[in-house]
């Protein structure tokens, strides 16, 4: 047997709203499980998904835990490909600036802190679907 | 699921040994339970315990050991964040173990 490592990539397609179902919580843990076993990992945002990254939730009023804290580990992890659909940030009035500031620290630079997220195109975000081994939606 | 008393007080712990309130957690819980696998905690013990629990306060999540092990040597220098020295602290695993003894959860991706 060859033991021959094979990377593929990985997108995590989220659409839904943090709070209200399970799938923004579950998906956030796939992947941190997921990022130890050294694959190529992308993280898409879209429709309500967006709202997983607004900076400043509180979940006061709605007895649930506030997990968005743990998306600033992400880069931790190496999950540093983290991209959101425009389209879905002007539908519902938001700009990168009400998001959540998430960064990661590049090895091949210097360790220099650089930001993981990028707002593309819905064009951009289909090209980026077409290239992937594995599409995992949530 | 099992009970440990703790300075006359009754602490519950789930099926794994971990504590199932996580706000119970004190100085003395972390000790028993570091007890329940012979290990007297030293002061390089309560570095990774104090640096996990700040961690968890941060990111509400106790991190993977690779991430552990990355942090620990940007925090404490080198010659701490690496596999050896960590698992001669916790030889049940740098973050499985001491994740336990810091009152957190087992770590998320800790199978």
């Amino acid at each position: 047997m060859e033991d021959e490592e094979v990377i593929k990539k990985f997108l995590y397609l989220n659409r839904k709203a943090p709070y209200g179902s399970i799938y923004a919580l579950e998906s956030l843990e796939v992947v941190l499980i997921g990022a130890a076993f050294d694959q190529n990992v992308s993280l898409a945002f879209i429709d309500d998904g967006v709202y997983q990254l607004k900076k400043d939730q509180s979940t006061d009023g709605i007895g649930m835990k506030n997990f968005s804290s743990t998306y600033r580990a992400l880069g931790d992890y190496d999950v540093n490909k983290i991209y959101v659909d425009k389209d879905s940030m002007d539908e519902r009035g938001l700009t990168i600036d009400d998001l959540m500031n998430l960064t990661y620290e590049d090895e091949d630079d210097d360790y220099a802190e650089k930001p993981s997220i990028s707002i593309l195109t819905s064009e951009k975000i289909s090209a980026l679907m077409e290239e992937q081994d594995v599409i995992l939606s949530f | 699921m099992s009970t440990i008393e703790v300075n006359g007080k009754a602490v519950e712990l789930d099926e794994e040994g971990y504590l199932v309130n996580l706000s119970e957690w004190n100085e003395d819980i972390g000790k028993i339970l570091a007890t329940q696998d012979e290990i007297e905690l030293t002061d390089g013990h309560w570095e990774v315990i104090t640096f996990l629990r700040d961690y968890y306060d941060e990111y509400q999540i106790a991190p993977a050991v690779r991430v552990l092990t990355k942090a620990i040597g940007k925090k404490l220098g080198k010659e701490k964040g690496n596999s050896k020295y960590l698992y001669q602290l916790f030889p049940y695993g740098p973050a499985k173990q001491a994740c336990r003894f810091a009152g957190l959860p087992k770590p998320t991706g800790c199978v």
